[in-house]
């Protein structure tokens, strides 16, 4: 690539306000409000079995927003909480309701605390707990699953997303900003004028769910209406002048916004943030929410602000600021029964999309999707998280814009390539222009933003069915018999015996959780059906539907798979040196791996230094991983879901592969006990030893297209991308391995601790490359001395 | 044949864009701060790192020649026993114990740098024949270069010019760019230091320079040889008396990069202990300067 280096012309950074806000935003901690707990616990009490279900749910959508506490801080421009102060995460004790336990554990965890006050435990455990008592969605689907779910589930076989939490993983499309909710009621009052009750057996049901819908709006509208009171009393209470002209200037912004469509930038923000606020506040769907391509649909506000004089550059930098504090004022609500392992993050996952194609498959990024990378390098917020999308229209300097960001070694942008992920969407049946507006949210999962319902279910642990398959059905971390009797691989004659047995427990395991799948989305669309979501997202309003039954143009499940390293590394060693080789046996390498390799050094060793691993553009493995992956999506792809849809593989992990891999005894590969299994697609720790080119080919292989999302770790330490040519030869390795048919990758730019522990475990770090003086190297392959030579420099940032 | 001890598929700073570089083994000077000490020798070597080896004895149950034993300090060898069958390598199952050293087919080479076309391509990379020094195998690095020409590669030769003119000028008809060591320009002190007076260097340098080839020039700058005020003049002023359009120097700061391998190799590194120091920031600085009063850009690193 030749092109020069233009960066985007970074305004002076963070403004006073924003670094006011921003530091009550980094040092407020996280609590707990009870709140809304509280408000749903008093109404359901009132109203449950008084109405139908979608009306129940409205109204106490309204009930919440016309009776929580309103919050707006000194210095906002955009205003909104999901609690009554920022920071303060709801609960949700209709889906999961935490025990007093839970909450004690919350409030004083070391790592990743939720503050709540002992009179607030003693309120929860008096008036909330007891009222739910056996109607939440875990325990309707706790005393449904079989005993054999419930045993794989607690051994860390897969993991259940529902269960806790309300499907999340969608995002909006523009629509919001071309109709406000007045128009959308009215849009839903033809809809009930035209129900045809003669013809259509549906349409009382249709009738309840578009009421819902309507009073879904009012209570939104009302919402707003709120910050706008307390704005103008606000004002009138004010003595700063100009203090006093933002307060009012928010009041009519929030009587304005989402009861009409918004008519500038300010008030596009501001509409976004409602519709953000009420689809948590409403249910706490995974991810949270997502704007999605909000580089794209906030432009011809900008532009028009800009062309008429009423914006400037630095106004609307400092409104999108004030929104990235908002979003990172909203903690991620906790889990019950908590685990470090499974709840260790505040993190929410809103996954910004920047850049990408418009609907005509033109480059999108503009103006805005700059101004976004400044933000998100001024700001260093946990959230939101940010990925820019890299097609091959994408213009180079904004791919080097991202990677300057990505150089500061915060882990984002993550980079995503709209050419394969477009082709993935269309590919399950979506519309081209649909899937052009599509993209990713959460983790890597792509969706038709707007458009679709797609539901994520849970991880599936694919190293530890191999585990299972290789004692014959037992699970040897727990001795329990959890899988089929598939045989003794003892007298296997094959490889493909092996393989087949192997198959065999995943598609076990595969069904086993499909069939629970399906029984929590109809739970989900019983009691907890989403009337505000799916006044966002088409067809729901058309078709009458929820979101959760059906409603959406689009319906997606997925089960995501992770350990597709570990396995595939664990299945040639299998391969090669039992079966090819006959270095060892059968009974050999599984005595060794059942003793955790304990005075087996020797052959783990050999193992790790001698044998095709996932990763290094070596087919011996990479054709177990195509076969393997070919395989999941065989097993998992095309079965109807309850509505309407089908169901798809995914590949992703978000931290769960340290879960499984606690739960995951020694695998062949020479993997010891209960460390993490690799994550998403990429090469398991240490597995790949020839550098990115050889991981992003071996990548390559697998068709993206035929999953929803699959993920790749790379690190670079910074020494690898100090200069302006380092970075463009860097921006062009996500150019090949998007040629190559990659889906996604992100960067992990590491740090001298990460150095230091490479130093301690080199086994794990065999893929770090560090620059020495006129040439890069591995960093395991220097001595000592040198090690620590490159751990000094990285330091001072000096070549 | 020459022997290639090493391949690097992701090469970031031998020449422009992501490149693959091949390590030809075998030179004629023999530079006290060399970085690659097993590119010396032309025959395959053993390396043995002792800090990776478990003392499983793999390697001495496996040998029909009775060359290796354990001892205290690690596996030793006795290198006159060696037939070179290197299955010793073979079964050491942490890679302690490996050979550099490998003939290649041209086929075989082919195939691994075919595998990074698209890397190549993408990021105007190429390939970089390196060493070692490739003009001391100048046929085989002349078929190289010109199988590569065949399959499209941009083509680049990291060399000292230390070899005839006409060898030289061959070279520079079949490669796109050379990599150019520049190391001192005293010729006393060079041979001093490399083994091998500069004269041939420097009149080299001055052709391919009049020819119009393109090169980079790289200078490793170490304190106690060369970064001193005077050489770094002479350099400069060399360098802006030839016909040279790129007019770009390379600084590389010293590091004893070379000690670890040396140990592997069983070799000493710079056994006179001749004093050479990393140059401080200040004498970088001044070399730039230095550099730029000539209108020469030097940067430091590359």
């Amino acid at each position: 690539m030749n092109f020069p280096i233009k960066y985007p012309e970074n305004n002076g950074g963070m403004n006073e306000r924003i670094k006011r806000l921003h530091e009550q935003s980094l040092n407020t901690p996280a609590t707990l409000t009870i709140e809304r707990a509280l408000i749903e616990t008093a109404f359901y009490k009132e109203n449950e079995g008084k109405m139908p279900i979608a009306v129940l749910r409205a109204r106490n959508f309204y009930e919440i927003c016309k009776k929580k506490t309103i919050y707006i801080g000194d210095d906002e421009l955009i205003v909104g909480e999901r609690g009554p102060v920022p920071k303060a995460v709801p609960t949700f004790p209709e889906l999961t309701c935490h025990s007093v336990e839970d909450l004690h554990v919350l409030n004083t965890r070391e790592l990743q605390p939720y503050y709540i006050s002992q009179e607030d435990i003693d309120t929860y455990e008096r008036v909330v707990i007891p009222f739910w008592k056996g109607k939440t969605q875990r325990e309707r689907i706790f005393n449904h699953v079989s005993k054999e779910w419930e045993e794989a589930y607690h051994n860390g076989v897969f993991t259940e997303f529902m269960e806790q939490r309300a499907a999340g993983h969608t995002a909006m499309d523009g629509k919001m900003y071309h109709r406000g909710l007045l128009d959308v009621k009215q849009i839903i009052a033809d809809e009930i004028a035209s129900l045809d009750y003669i013809n259509d057996p549906q349409a009382t049901d249709k009738e309840h769910e578009l009421t819902a819908m309507s009073i879904s709006c009012d209570a939104a509208i009302l919402f707003a209406e709120r910050h706008a009171e307390l704005a103008e009393q606000k004002a009138r209470e004010c003595s700063n002048p100009e203090r006093k002209a933002e307060l009012e200037k928010i009041a009519e912004v929030c009587r304005w916004v989402p009861a009409h469509a918004p008519r500038d930038m300010w008030e596009a923000i501001q509409m976004y943030w409602f519709v953000h606020l009420g689809t948590v506040t409403e249910l706490n769907g995974w991810d949270s929410m997502n704007p999605g391509h909000i580089d794209q649909h906030l432009r011809p506000f900008y532009e028009k602000g800009i062309e008429n004089g009423t914006l400037t550059r630095d106004k609307a930098k400092e409104l999108l600021s004030c929104l990235w504090i908002k979003f990172n004022n909203q903690p991620a609500p906790p889990k019950v029964g908590i685990t470090a392992l499974e709840s260790g993050t505040y993190n929410d996952f809103t996954n910004i999309n920047i850049g990408g194609i418009d609907k005509e498959g033109n480059d999108a990024s503009n103006e805005l999707s700059y101004m976004i990378l400044e933000i998100q390098e001024e700001l260093h917020e946990l959230q939101p998280g940010l990925s820019i999308h890299i097609s091959k229209v994408t213009n180079d300097d904004f791919l080097l814009a991202g990677c300057r960001v990505i150089r500061e070694g915060n882990g984002y942008p993550s980079v995503f390539n709209p050419d394969v992920y477009v082709q993935e969407l269309v590919r399950q049946g979506k519309s081209l222009e649909d899937a052009r507006e599509g993209g990713c949210s959460g983790c890597i999962e792509v969706g038709a933003f707007g458009k679709e319902a797609y539901l994520l279910t849970g991880y599936l642990n694919t190293p530890k069915i191999l585990e299972i398959t290789l004692h014959n059905g037992v699970d040897p971390n727990s001795g329990k018999k959890l899988g089929l009797e598939t045989g003794d691989p003892r007298n296997f004659k094959t490889y493909e015996e092996l393989y087949d047995a192997w198959k065999k427990q995943m598609v076990y395991f595969v069904n086993m959780k499909l069939a629970v799948n399906n029984y929590i989305e109809r739970m989900f669309s019983l009691y907890a059906p989403a009337t505000f979501l799916s006044l966002f997202i088409d067809d729901c309003i058309k078709n009458g539907k929820d979101y959760y039954s059906g409603g959406a143009r689009y319906n997606t499940q997925y089960i995501q798979c992770t350990g597709l390293g570990t396995i595939t590394d664990s299945l040639s060693t299998i391969k090669k040196h039992v079966f090819e080789d006959k270095r060892y046996t059968m009974d050999e390498l599984l005595k060794a791996v059942d003793k955790n390799f304990e005075g087996e050094e020797k052959m783990r060793l050999y193992i790790r230094n001698h044998t095709p691993f996932f990763g290094n553009d070596d087919d011996a493995a990479d054709d177990i991983a195509v076969r393997v992956y070919n395989d999941l999506v065989g097993a998992i792809e095309g079965h109807p879901n309850t509505r309407g849809g089908k169901t798809y593989l995914n590949m992703l992990s978000t931290t769960c592969h340290n879960y499984f891999g606690s739960v995951c005894c020694a695998t062949p590969n020479g993997r010891l006990a209960h460390f993490a299994i690799s994550d998403g697609t990429s090469p398991s720790h240490g597995g790949d030893s020839n550098g990115p080119t050889c991981v992003i080919k071996s990548l390559g292989k697998l068709d993206h297209t035929k999953s929803g999302g699959t993920l790749l770790n790379l690190r670079f330490v910074p020494k690898l991308l100090q200069r302006d040519d380092d970075l463009k030869k860097f921006a062009s390795l996500i150019r090949t391995y998007f040629a190559y048919g990659g889906h996604h990758v992100q960067f992990n730019i590491v740090d001298t601790q990460t150095l230091l522990d490479a130093q301690a475990n080199p086994d794990d770090y065999k893929d770090l490359l560090v620059r020495m003086a006129g040439y890069s190297d591995y960093f395991n392959d220097m001595n000592l001395q040198l090690q620590n030579e490159v751990i000094a420099r990285t330091e001072n940032d000096e070549l | 044949m020459a022997l290639i001890f090493d391949i690097k598929r992701y090469s970031v700073n031998d020449g422009p864009g992501i490149r693959t570089t091949i390590f030809l083994k075998g030179c004629p000077l023999r530079c006290v701060w060399c970085h690659n000490p097993e590119g010396l020798d032309t025959k395959p070597q053993r390396m043995y790192t002792k800090s990776k080896c478990i003392g499983c004895k793999s390697c001495i149950e496996v040998c029909k020649h009775d060359v290796l034993t354990l001892t205290s300090d690690g596996i030793k060898a006795d290198e006159s026993k060696c037939v070179l069958c290197q299955q010793c390598a073979d079964v050491c199952p942490s890679l302690a114990m490996k050979f550099g050293g490998k003939e290649w087919k041209m086929d075989e080479l082919m195939s691994v740098i075919e595998k990074e076309r698209q890397v190549m391509e993408d990021s105007g990379g190429g390939v970089t024949i390196c060493g070692g020094e490739p003009l001391m195998h100048s046929q085989y690095t002349l078929e190289l270069l010109q199988e590569l020409k065949k399959r499209r590669f941009h083509r680049a030769v990291d060399t000292t010019l230390f070899s005839s003119a006409k060898i030289v000028a061959e070279i520079a008809a079949n490669c796109e760019l050379f990599l150019v060591d520049l190391k001192l320009m005293d010729s006393e002190r060079h041979k001093f230091f490399t083994g091998v007076p500069n004269e041939t260097i420097l009149a080299n340098i001055r052709m391919i320079a009049e020819n119009g080839c393109d090169f980079f020039v790289r200078i490793p700058l170490i304190e106690g040889v060369n970064a001193d005020d005077r050489n770094i003049d002479e350099s400069a002023r060399f360098l802006s008396s030839i016909p040279w359009k790129r007019k770009v120097v390379n600084l590389l700061p010293y590091h004893d990069i070379g000690k670890g391998k040396h140990e592997k190799l069983g070799t000493q590194y710079n056994p006179d202990s001749i004093p050479m120091a990393a140059p401080s920031q200040e004498t970088q600085q001044r070399c730039v300067a230095q550099f730029e009063q000539y209108g020469i850009k030097a940067t430091i690193g590359g």
